[in-house]
């Protein structure tokens, strides 16, 4: 046991490691701006004054290293600064989007978990059959599809005959139940884009595990393909299977900037991609410090979870 | 009744591809030598078909001023004219022929996808190699470095890249092919990790080579195959890369044609029931899926080899 907990301790340590220097990326990126932010704030005003005034304001006339502190520290108590093309402190921005892109998040996860690893299971119970053959093309052709080409054809064949709206646009008071209506297709996309990967990869674990000499003798002794797949190979193949939707889930966040875009839904890919358009640098900074952070947690669990399972990899380190 | 028809539809798009597949694959065999079509027929009709979609694209892209009636950013009448003999897929939100349009997108967003993944692939895979073969604290330096960068999902890092440097095309190349050349040389890096230890290397670096010709004369030929069906892999990201960025609005800039930014702009038809923003987003899928085909078929290939 002990053995687990200092591999953990380990792992949160590089994680927090990777995160601090991820951090120190974001910062750094800021300062090869050209210009500095003070007479970007400005514009056409910038008079020599003015630009000491505000970047004395910012504290820009402090070394870097101080800066960069003080904003991490900033960030560690939940306060990214100001954004510039909204004059709003970006935590009171951030804060409802979060809450939306999760609610997505979670409620495609709801859908495509199950979903992919029945279908997995199922593939792999018939591998190499017609059934196999075709939802692997399947799935393959889907990976190959731009995120916004599958959400566009759910609104045209969807929303068009009005059985779901075409934009998601729901906010804090929105009742739990519309707004699992309203986000139905926003989370649809989004599931027909992980499935696919999850279910490829479910299956290709799990194919992993029938070829060991175990399964052979189950298959040997007369078990029923269904029972070997169920009984034998399923808790083998649990550890690279979570491995696999924890993987997805951090896949997840990068589709959800597209989708939220194109069923005009208020979360943080939006906020992050309309930072980008006016070059509000500190908006795009903390989303980005957001979107990294939740990529390296889920890799990050992704990881403990298969060398929990898997003790031969604990015994390498 | 529309979702029969389209059922319908696909189904008959899926009959003419791969048939269409089958008579590509036929007459490949046909023109080419004995041994070429000897390979070429252990190719499944999704391969073949790959093939073909990806043949029709280059042609697109190399003969675009040839097949496209009209001028790439020529404003020809108002804005969203419906689909008829003068402008075969209508014209888009200011006037420009969508057809005309698709076809250069063709060159522009399939130029610039393949240039970025060949400039990824050339740094990529020549620090990759350079790791692997100084080894110690210069590959573990490298390794750590890459694995920080690749810590930030490409979407996210190349938005944060487009903030700072702005949106041009020059910036798009660079800042994509940087981040993807990452990905290249983990998987350079690993390929050519068993490589570097094989004895004529070793005899190549006791004759006094040096790192360059090692590099180019005799690792990087022997990693040549699983590069390639990398380089596949890599172009469908790069591919889908730029169209989500278009499609955002930061990617290629008007008035160049691409399919992202074509989506976009006439993403409004949509909720009229007009699928034609549906038809630049369908030829990026349409690629993407035809190059993952190929490459599927040759890592199969590759695999079963291996055997």
């Amino acid at each position: 046991m002990p053995n687990i907990i200092s591999m953990i301790i380990k792992r949160l340590g590089l994680g927090v490691l990777t995160l601090l220097l991820l951090s120190l990326l974001i910062f750094l990126s800021v300062e090869a701006l050209p210009g500095d932010l003070a007479e970007t704030i400005l514009g056409q005003q910038a008079t020599p004054e003015t630009v000491a005034a505000i970047r004395k304001d910012l504290g820009l006339d402090q070394p870097p290293i101080t800066r960069y502190l003080n904003w991490l520290g900033g960030v560690l108590q939940g306060d990214f600064g100001n954004s510039l093309a909204l004059k709003k402190p970006i935590s009171s921005l951030i804060a409802p989007r979060i809450q939306n892109t999760l609610f997505l998040t979670l409620y495609t996860a709801a859908i495509a978990v199950p979903l992919s690893i029945i279908l997995g299971l199922a593939v792999s119970l018939f591998r190499n059959s017609y059934f196999d053959r075709i939802t692997n093309t399947t799935a393959l052709a889907a990976i190959s599809m731009p995120e916004f080409f599958v959400g566009y054809i759910m609104i045209y064949f969807f929303a068009l005959s009005g059985y779901f709206p075409s934009m998601a646009n729901i906010n804090a008071n929105t009742p739990l139940l519309d707004k699992l209506y309203l986000c139905f297709l926003p989370a649809l996309t989004l599931t027909l884009v992980v499935t696919a990967h999850m279910m490829r990869m479910t299956r290709a674990a799990i194919i992993n595990v029938l070829a060991l000499p175990y399964i052979e003798m189950a298959r040997l002794k007369g078990a029923k393909p269904s029972r070997i797949i169920v009984r034998h190979a399923l808790p083998n193949a649990i550890a690279p299977i979570v491995n696999v939707v924890a993987l997805n889930l951090a896949y997840l966040i990068t589709g959800v900037v597209i989708v939220e875009i194109v069923f005009v839904f208020p979360g943080l890919g939006q906020l992050m991609v309309d930072g980008v358009k006016f070059r509000d640098v500190p908006v795009v900074q903390a989303t980005a410090l957001i979107f990294a952070s939740a990529y390296v947690g889920l890799n990050l669990l992704a990881d403990i979870i298969s060398t929990i399972s898997n003790p031969r990899l604990m015994r390498q380190r | 009744m529309i979702y029969l028809q389209t059922l319908l539809g696909v189904l008959v798009f899926i009959g003419v591809g791969l048939s269409a597949g089958w008579v590509f694959r036929e007459m490949l065999v046909f023109i080419t030598s004995r041994n070429t079509g000897k390979f070429l027929r252990t190719a499944p009709l999704t391969a073949c078909f790959g093939m073909l979609v990806i043949a029709i694209y280059i042609i697109c892209a190399v003969f675009a001023p040839f097949i496209a009636p009209y001028g790439e950013a020529d404003i020809l009448s108002g804005g969203f004219e419906p689909w008829s003999s003068t402008y075969i897929l209508g014209t888009d939100n200011l006037g420009r022929d969508v057809f005309t349009r698709l076809i250069y997108g063709a060159r522009n967003t399939v130029g610039i996808a393949f240039l970025i993944t060949a400039l990824a692939f050339l740094f990529g895979t020549i620090l990759g190699i350079f790791a692997a073969l100084k080894g110690g604290i210069i590959d573990q330096a490298m390794s750590r470095l890459i694995d920080v960068l690749m810590a930030i999902p490409s979407l996210i890092f190349s938005l944060l890249m487009l903030t700072i440097f702005g949106t041009s095309v020059l910036s798009l190349v660079i800042i994509i092919a940087t981040i993807d050349s990452t990905r290249v040389f983990r998987i350079a890096r690993a390929v050519s990790l068993s490589i570097v230890q094989l004895d004529y290397v070793e005899a190549a670096k006791l004759r006094g080579e040096s790192t360059s010709y090692l590099i180019l004369r005799e690792i990087l030929p022997n990693a040549m195959a699983p590069l390639a069906a990398e380089f596949g892999l890599r172009f469908c990201f790069v591919f889908l890369m730029i169209s989500a960025l278009s499609f955002l609005g930061l990617g290629l800039q008007p008035p160049t044609a691409d399919w992202g930014s074509m989506v976009r702009d006439n993403a409004d038809l949509i909720s009229f029931g007009d699928i034609t923003p549906l038809i630049p987003a369908g030829a990026i899928a349409l690629l993407t899926i035809a190059v993952n085909f190929v490459v599927d078929w040759l890592l199969h290939r590759a695999s079963g080899l291996k055997d």
